[in-house]
């Protein structure tokens, strides 16, 4: 055991609380005997827990402790303050100065939530973006610290009627499961409440209201009252509320037309019960609240499924390791937290277990599955050397490995992050469909009114019942769930298949894609070229030249870089480096200058080259010293295997795929030959590749680029939707809108597919949402239907559409 | 007809007695793990705090 990796406040801070770490006042007399020693408390609360804990043999918890107890920053309006010292505000600050964190938000019903909250942070002075996503029910918060604090943020949230804190993915789970139990509680009451309402009333329905005793009936009537309260005052309690705060906000929400309605048909059946004369509808109440909680905690459960695998990654990262501090010498290890590793440490990684943090292994063989981070199922063998990332999974035998970054800079941290902010934007789609919504619901309050003064005209006996039906089944759930269902669906399951998803527009870009533009090497090759050749045209050796070729290249990342790699030798040092991004390298070593790179860039040194045809298929870079060329390097690199059926795929489905590359047209158009691609150009400078891109969009084109690397950053930000393979250099991905994470293309025909798939159930939904509304709307304004139908329509129409979504999650067998 | 003078108000009660039981359970947490308790009945918590001096001997309460 060690016990330094464990929290232990008074090793900390010799006046902090030993239970909660909060400063102890001075002059306190609060103390507890913990194993043998007093150890002061802050207040007598804290006094009285530890004593509890200690009187019950509850010692263990001190020792095994790996954070402070919870519940210190509990966000009642004054604790609110609590964020603004400097130690988290240090924790908040983003690289260019301002400020940005990811919150948890409790009390999420609907989308129609999102827009509120969105609004009411837009009114904050110093907020520059605020973006929440409802599937992980998290908000990303942008600010300038200078101008407001993070307290401004959480209270605005509050005021508006949610709970908002500093995201930590175990309370964030701890919330859902809370929220999940207390919906279902709900459900429950409704449910049984509507069962038994419906017990009282379908004998009238079926007799007919003569046949039965008017005594009787009260009774019934009275029964029925008594078993509708509970749903009316404790099920229904999110719709009332959330109808309170839409108001207030001067904001017409879907919870407004709900409210309106239960209420409606409640207080008439109410004052039917009273004066014993009217209808009575506390059966339709009923009906209505369990259904619409039913369709709301299905998506409650579609959401929990969607954060789920967002979850696991976020404990794939083990919390202990096995460190072993004196590696060459003796092989033992020691117990530590994750968090205390630091790069260069050497630990010991056995078969089972997640590897702790990005390292190298230094001693062993063995295979590790990547599954997690790629989606890639088959393990990947592992020799002395290569690099093992945090979160994959040993699998076959004990190996040692030398840290590389501790755990927060690891690849997989990098990548929750990253995952965290995608989808927090919101695609067009869903925000045309949240402006019907809200316009929508204005119209049919207005509706719902000339409806009413039509019938109390006509038929006033009428009037209620019609009003009352026109307003529950036109509820617009159906057409604010139909979009951000499917999205959450959709990019759960690419996520599951190894694509990253980090921009919204992302799958509704893809489907509209008319072009397909490939870089070539790390995309459609393998991005691993091996030297074929070597041909000497200078004075100098061929081990000569090939030690200068590598050293030019040991700072750059471009894949040509890994081939002269295994040749290079310490000693050597290249000074001056300048990288010509899609040319070249050019440096100094021992004050030679030296160029490594394509012809052309190398003759700007060396002078004019004797004309020479590269045989296909293959790479030619040079090399060249201000005096002389020095060698030609021929480096061959393979089509990737899965390369050929992607870009059949794309043909069949119509769309132009065309290839871009930096190297030798001769070459590029060989591949393109191969893969049957439309177009194949080579020979492109990063300026030209976007210059080619913004040509194809003028002339309409909405073009989708699949790329690597730095050479593309550019072009990538030019396309219409973006791909980073995964192994690209050094997680270039921030320029990209998605990120292939298994590095293969077939995962790019899953994001096709999902695409497709996507926008075909986001039009279905809107389709069926409408048609609904079309049909269900006149129907009831013109007394066709009853206030029960109306209910069951309406519900089972939300209901429809989140499990219309929900089947985008399956993954389809290729 | 008039038994049922007692029997609505009897449901209702029943009803009522039906919920009171749900949330106790549910604010007890027996819903919250469905699995977990057919397993942890297999495990035969046998191990020795109380006297180290004797290990492997389960303690008889």
């Amino acid at each position: 055991m060690v016990m330094s990796a464990l929290i232990s406040p008074s090793a900390a801070s010799a006046t902090s609380c030993y239970h909660c770490g909060l400063p102890v006042p001075v002059g306190s007399h609060w103390q507890v005997d913990i194993e043998g020693a007093q150890q002061a408390m802050c207040c007598p609360g804290c006094a009285a827990v530890a004593q509890a804990i200690v009187d019950n043999g509850l010692t263990d918890y001190y020792r095994n402790r790996l954070s402070l107890p919870a519940g210190v920053a509990e966000t009642v309006p004054d604790a609110l303050k609590l964020y603004d010292t400097p130690e988290l505000a240090a924790k908040f600050s983003a690289a260019d100065g301002g400020a940005e964190a990811t919150l948890s938000v409790e009390g999420i019903r609907c989308a129609a939530c999102v827009w509120l909250i969105e609004k009411r942070l837009s009114q904050v002075p110093g907020l520059s973006a605020a973006n929440l996503n409802v599937a992980t029910e998290k908000l990303y918060v942008r600010w300038d610290a200078t101008a407001c604090k993070p307290s401004d943020i959480l209270q605005a949230v509050r005021e508006v009627g949610y709970t908002a804190y500093p995201f930590d993915p175990i309370q964030h789970g701890e919330l859902l499961r809370k929220n999940a139990r207390t919906l279902f509680k709900r459900l429950f009451v409704a449910g049984l409440s509507m069962m038994q309402v419906m017990m009282y009333a379908v004998p009238a329905y079926l007799a007919g209201a003569s046949a039965i005793e008017p005594d009787m009936e009260k009774l019934m009537r009275w029964a029925s009252l008594v078993l509708t309260l509970p749903a009316v005052l404790y099920s229904a309690e999110p719709f009332f509320r959330g109808a309170w705060t839409d108001l207030k906000q001067r904001v017409l929400g879907m919870d407004v037309p709900v409210a309106l309605g239960i209420g409606a048909a409640f207080i008439g059946s109410l004052y039917a019960t009273l004066a014993n004369h009217g209808d009575v509808y506390f059966d339709s109440v009923t009906m209505f609240i369990f259904l619409l909680l039913g369709s709301r905690y299905v998506e409650l459960v579609a959401r929990r499924r969607a954060a789920a695998s967002l979850e696991t990654m976020q404990h794939a990262l083990p919390d202990s390791a096995w460190l072993m501090k004196d590696f060459p010498a003796t092989r033992e290890t020691t117990l530590v937290a994750a968090l205390t590793l630091r790069a260069g440490d050497v630990i010991l990684s056995k078969p089972g277990e997640p590897v702790p943090a990005d390292s190298v292994l230094i001693d062993g063989v063995t295979s590790v599955d990547l599954s997690l981070l790629t989606g890639e199922s088959a393990p990947q063998k592992k020799g002395i050397g290569e690099q093992v990332v945090g979160g994959a999974v040993n699998v076959s035998a004990p190996v040692v490995l030398r840290v590389e970054k501790v755990a927060q800079d690891s690849t997989l941290s990098a990548l929750i992050r990253l995952i965290e902010r995608a989808g927090q934007g919101k695609p067009m789609i869903t925000q045309w469909a949240d402006r019907v919504a809200a316009w929508f619901v204005g119209a049919l309050l207005v509706l719902a009114l000339l409806v009413f003064a039509f019938w109390l005209w006509h038929d006033a006996a009428r009037a209620w019942p019609v009003a009352i039906a026109v307003l529950v089944v036109s509820c617009p759930c159906a057409l604010s769930l139909a979009t951000p269902s499917a999205l959450a669906a959709a990019t759960d399951r690419l996520l599951q298949q190894g694509v990253l998803v980090i921009r919204p527009h992302v799958l509704e870009t893809l489907d509209r894609a008319t072009h397909v533009v490939f870089d070539k090497t790390g995309t459609l090759t393998e991005g691993r070229p091996v030297l074929r050749k070597v041909t000497r045209l200078g004075r100098l050796s061929e081990a000569q030249v090939l030690q200068i070729a590598a050293t030019l290249e040991a700072g750059s990342a471009h894949p040509i870089a890994h081939a002269l790699a295994s040749r290079l030798d310490s000693g050597w040092q290249a000074e001056d480096a300048a990288f010509v991004p899609g040319q070249g390298i050019a440096a100094s070593i021992d004050g030679h200058r030296y160029r490594i790179g394509s012809a052309r860039f190398v003759a700007g040194l060396a002078g004019n080259l004797p004309e020479h045809r590269a045989a296909a298929g293959v790479t030619e870079v040079y090399l060249g010293s201000e005096h002389e060329w020095l060698a030609r390097f021929e480096l061959a690199d393979g089509l990737k295997s899965d390369a050929k059926p992607t870009i059949d795929w794309f043909k069949s489905q119509g769309r132009r795929v065309i290839l871009l590359s930096g190297d030798a047209q001769e070459i590029a158009l060989q591949v393109g030959t191969a893969l049957a691609m439309d177009e194949a150009h080579g020979d492109m400078l990063p300026q030209q590749k976007m210059a080619f891109v913004q040509d194809l969009q003028r002339k309409g084109a909405v073009v989708a680029m699949v790329g690597d690397g730095i050479n593309d950053a550019a072009v990538l930000r030019a396309a219409d939707v973006s791909f980073a393979m995964g192994s690209g250099a050094a997680l270039a991905q921030a320029h990209a809108d998605a990120v292939l994470l298994s590095a293969s293309l077939s995962s790019l025909h899953d994001a096709a597919q999902a695409a497709r798939d996507c926008m075909r159930v986001i039009r279905q939904n809107l389709a069926w949402a409408a048609l609904y509304n079309l049909v269900a709307i006149p129907a009831a304004a013109f007394g066709v239907l009853s206030p029960w139908m109306s209910g069951v329509g309406m519900s089972a129409s939300s209901a429809l559409v989140v499990l219309n979504a929900l089947r985008l999650q399956r993954v389809a067998p290729r | 007809m008039e038994s049922l003078y007692l029997l609505i108000p009897l449901s209702i009660a029943v009803i009522f007695f039906a919920l009171w039981i749900f949330f106790r359970a549910m604010d007890s947490g027996q819903f919250d793990d469905l699995e977990g308790p057919a397993l942890r009945i297999l495990q035969d918590d046998d191990s020795v705090h109380e006297n180290p001096a004797t290990p492997g001997i389960p303690v008889k309460k």
